[in-house]
Order: C-alpha cells, then sequence, then structure tokens
C-alpha cells in the first residue's frame, strides 16, 4: 500500500536539499558569463559548491526553508481534507528531521508553532481534480527574503509613463527587478502574471514557478515578453547576491488572466537562485520524483 | 585575504574595504529582526520594562557585542530535543529589515561587525563610519556551506523567540565574507544600485 506521508516526506527531503538540474545548469552558466575573481563569480562559486554539499548531506540548501507551496492534483475519489491532514502530517515530520526550519510564526503573539503548522494558509496547498489516476503533488519551498521583494502594481502607472499594454507590464516588471538588488538573492527568477485581481495574479505569479527554465512559452507574444525581460533584466548589472555583474536573472516566466474593466495588475513574484521546487508522482503504489 | 579574529580593534576594522573577502574567527552572536527590536525596546529607547530574564540575557551578550560581530541569521538547529545544538544551515538573512535599529545597536553595544545579506542603508552607514564598523556580506543561501564554518554552538539565548529568531551564540573558524560597507563611508549596495537605476532609466525612457 501507498505510503503517502513518507513518500511526501521524501518529496520535502529532496526539494529542501537537492536542487533541480534545470536551476544548477543555469548556475553553471552564470558563472561560466562572470568574470574571473569577480565577486559575482566568487558567490556563484560558493552557491555551487553549496548545492552539491547540501545534495551530499541531505542538509538544507538555504536556512530559510521558506513557506512551503504544495500543488496537488488528484483523480476522482480522492479526499482533499485527507490529503491535507497528511501533507500536514509529513510537514511536521520533516521539520522534526530538521529539513525544514520551523517557520510558521502566529501574526499577533510571535509564537513560533516550532513544527511549521500554523492555520489553514501555513502550509499553502492548493487543489486540483484532474483526469487519470496518478496523484501529482509538486512542492515549492519560497523563503521569506525573495518574498519580500514581490511586488504588485495597478496599471496605469503614472511614476513610469506604464500604460495598459504589454509595454507598462515591462516597465513595472524592470522596475520590480531594480528595486529588489541583490535582497531576493540574486540571481532570481521572475514569476509575472498580468491581470486578474489581487489575489488571483499573485497566486498565478507563484504557479507559473512550476514551469521548467528552459520552456519556451506557446504564445509567441509572451514567449518574446520573458525573453526581452531576461535580456533586459541582465543588463541592469545588479548581479550575482547585488555584487554586481552579468547575471540578475536566471528565468522569467509570465502568465495572463482575464481582469475587471477597471483593474489592470501586474504581479511580480522573485524566487531566489536556491529556486527549490520538486515533483512527486504516485500512479498506484508506484512513486516517482523529479 | 584579511583574518578577522574576534574582537576586532578599531585599526582592523579601518583597514578594511569595499571588495575585501575576509574570514571570521571566533565567537559571534545570531541576531535578527525580534531580537533587534527587543534590543531597542528595552535597553536603547526603553520604551518597555526589562522583564523575565532580559537583564540577564543582557550582561550575558554585552561581552560578546563589544567589538563583536551580530549575524543576521535564522539557522536551521539540529539536536533541540537533547540541547546538544548544531547549527545544520545557516546563512544570512536579508539585513535591511534592521536598518531602523542597527544602527543605534552598533553604538549602544559597540558592535564592529555586521554580517549579512542585501546591505544596508544610509543610516548604518553612518554608524559604520562612527563606531568604526564594517558590513561584511555573506552569501545568502549558501546554508550549508556555511554551517560548516560554524564549529561550536556555545549556548542560547530568547529561544522563546523561536529557533529563527533567537540569539545563538555560535563559535566560528574562517567564516566567509565580503566587506561590502566600510568604515570610509563606501558601500557597493549605493554604488550598484545608483548604477542601476541609471540602466533603468535607459532601458524605459524615464
Amino acid at each position: 500500500m501507498l505510503d503517502l506521508p513518507g513518500a511526501l516526506l521524501e518529496l520535502i527531503r529532496l526539494t529542501s536539499t537537492d536542487l533541480p538540474p534545470d536551476v544548477e545548469a543555469a548556475l553553471h552558466q552564470a558563472r561560466a558569463r562572470e568574470q574571473l575573481g569577480s565577486a559575482a563569480a566568487g558567490a556563484l562559486d560558493s552557491i555551487l559548491e553549496n548545492v552539491a554539499l547540501a545534495r551530499e548531506k541531505s542538509s538544507p540548501i538555504c536556512q530559510d526553508t521558506g513557506t512551503p507551496l504544495f500543488y496537488v492534483r488528484h483523480p476522482a475519489g480522492w479526499s482533499p481534507r485527507q490529503l491535507r491532514e497528511q501533507i500536514r502530517q509529513a510537514v511536521a515530520a520533516a521539520t522534526k528531521k530538521a529539513y525544514l526550519r520551523p517557520n510558521a510564526v502566529d501574526s499577533l503573539s510571535g509564537e513560533n508553532s516550532g513544527d511549521n503548522l500554523g492555520d489553514e494558509a501555513f502550509p499553502t496547498i492548493h487543489f486540483e481534480e484532474i483526469e487519470g489516476d496518478d496523484l501529482t503533488v509538486e512542492l515549492i519551498l519560497k523563503g521569506g527574503g525573495c518574498e519580500n521583494v514581490g511586488a504588485q502594481v495597478s496599471l496605469p502607472d503614472d511614476r513610469l509613463n506604464a500604460g495598459r499594454d504589454l509595454e507598462g507590464v515591462r516597465r513595472i516588471v524592470l522596475e520590480a527587478v531594480q528595486r529588489a538588488q541583490g535582497q531576493g538573492c540574486a540571481p532570481g527568477i521572475l514569476g509575472v502574471a498580468i491581470g486578474g485581481d489581487r489575489g488571483s495574479s499573485f497566486a498565478a505569479s507563484k504557479e507559473v514557478l512550476l514551469r521548467p527554465l528552459d520552456d519556451v512559452h506557446p504564445e509567441t507574444e509572451l514567449a518574446e515578453f520573458e525573453g526581452r525581460i531576461l535580456r533586459e533584466g541582465n543588463q541592469l548589472g545588479i548581479g550575482p547576491m547585488g555584487f554586481g555583474g552579468e547575471t540578475t536573472l536566471l528565468g522569467v516566466k509570465a502568465t495572463d488572466l482575464h481582469r475587471l474593466p477597471a483593474s489592470f495588475f501586474v504581479s511580480v513574484s522573485y524566487m531566489c537562485w536556491a529556486y527549490r521546487r520538486r515533483r512527486m508522482v504516485a500512479h498506484g503504489d508506484d512513486v516517482s520524483y523529479s | 585575504m584579511n583574518h578577522l579574529r574576534l574582537p576586532i580593534s578599531p585599526d582592523d576594522i579601518r583597514r578594511l574595504k569595499v571588495g575585501d573577502p575576509v574570514l571570521v574567527t571566533g565567537v559571534l552572536l545570531t541576531g535578527r529582526d525580534a531580537a533587534h527590536k527587543w534590543m531597542i525596546d528595552t535597553f536603547i529607547k526603553k520604551t518597555r520594562v526589562p522583564a523575565g530574564d532580559d537583564l540577564q540575557v543582557e550582561q550575558a551578550i554585552r561581552p560578546l557585542l563589544a567589538g563583536g560581530a551580530i549575524y543576521h541569521c535564522g539557522p536551521v538547529v539540529g539536536g533541540l530535543d537533547t540541547q546538544d545544538y548544531r547549527f545544520l544551515a545557516a546563512g544570512p538573512t536579508t539585513s535591511i529589515r534592521e536598518e531602523p535599529y542597527q544602527g543605534d545597536v552598533m553604538r549602544h553595544f559597540q558592535v564592529r561587525a555586521v554580517i549579512g545579506k542585501g546591505g544596508m542603508g544610509p543610516k548604518t552607514l553612518a554608524a559604520c563610519g562612527e563606531a568604526p564598523g564594517v558590513y561584511l556580506h555573506a552569501i545568502g543561501g549558501a546554508a550549508t556551506l556555511i554551517a560548516q564554518s560554524v564549529t561550536r554552538v556555545l549556548g542560547v539565548h530568547k529561544l522563546d523567540f523561536g529557533v529563527p529568531e533567537a540569539m545563538w551564540v555560535i563559535e566560528v573558524r574562517d567564516f566567509p565574507a565580503v566587506v561590502t560597507m566600510d568604515a570610509h563611508g563606501e558601500s557597493l549596495h549605493a554604488e550598484i544600485e545608483a548604477r542601476s537605476a541609471e540602466r533603468l532609466a535607459q532601458l524605459i525612457g524615464a
């Protein structure tokens, strides 16, 4: 029988300690672009050394193991209530094993729950029923430093002469990158949502971070937008850790949502270089990870 | 490479310049959001009356901070059940949140080195000039690597703040960082921010 809490615990361990191959490859490419002996190159050397060491020791890549964001796609007949309970069990177990730092703090009392279990929204769990028999659980661990430099703007924005079009969106997103400097642990990955309401827009800007780094958006307009922001973001010269350098961004992922006539939100979720996201697929009793 | 041994003399601080890589050795204290607010409210602005073990903790940390270093870090700690504490992952947290407090904390406790990531603003830079002090930038996210330089956990204060927010007393050996703000008014962060603002203006024509 499928030991789901055990399988979920392994998903959390893998996510916290083993950076996905596409992200590590992008960091190596970034390292090759930086000048030998520069602070940027030194930072990327330490980052890559840390990634290898964390994997070898099965120890957290970053001490800020962040908000656990779970995306669950389940076949018909599964109970989201039970799945939630099993995920919460796995999160508490992972905290006990020090794969996760206790991060759930009561906003009024300041008390840390000690086991990463807060209210309904901590950890964050999204459910979707899908066709087929496989259960897919994806997990992103998003730290607080990068979460704090996210941005949301309602267009038009007179400061930047940003109107209600893709050019306006471009201005907002580039400004967000400039304002973030190194604070979000550059080089970062941007999740950009265009449209929606405030809530759906921010949620979409996070979910888009599930895409592989090297994919190309199927819509030409957004594919070009992503490429342009990546190129121009890197021209800002902020560099790894904000030390200056060639690589400020490792990737840009964008999505669009329908909006109200009155609202045109642009939401930017900044993900740090420690882009911890992993997927688990349970097919009957077989569980695989990627 | 500069080897910095804690506590640091004012002359050694003044010798450091933006861009210098350093390796820090000695005993230091972690402290982040809750710790800075507690120090300011209880001992500097005195907007709250010391309670519980506040005064004992202050006595204990004062000699560590004088000429010493404070590290903006919320570690992953092993051995919580047995109190046989080990730092498993211990990279820096974003320092700018302490900008309202840091300068006053440096002056009050004579802190000479602030270790964190992302840099700090003009108030802290001014305090670096006076103390004298430096801001040392550790590599954000390199948590398992940095934990290797933590040789011992000597104790912990205010564990009721939670594991990330508690003040951990740690012994470090060759802790790697880069000077990004110095005692001579130089800040790499101010420079990069100004340059990137110019490039942004070119890109968006604003």
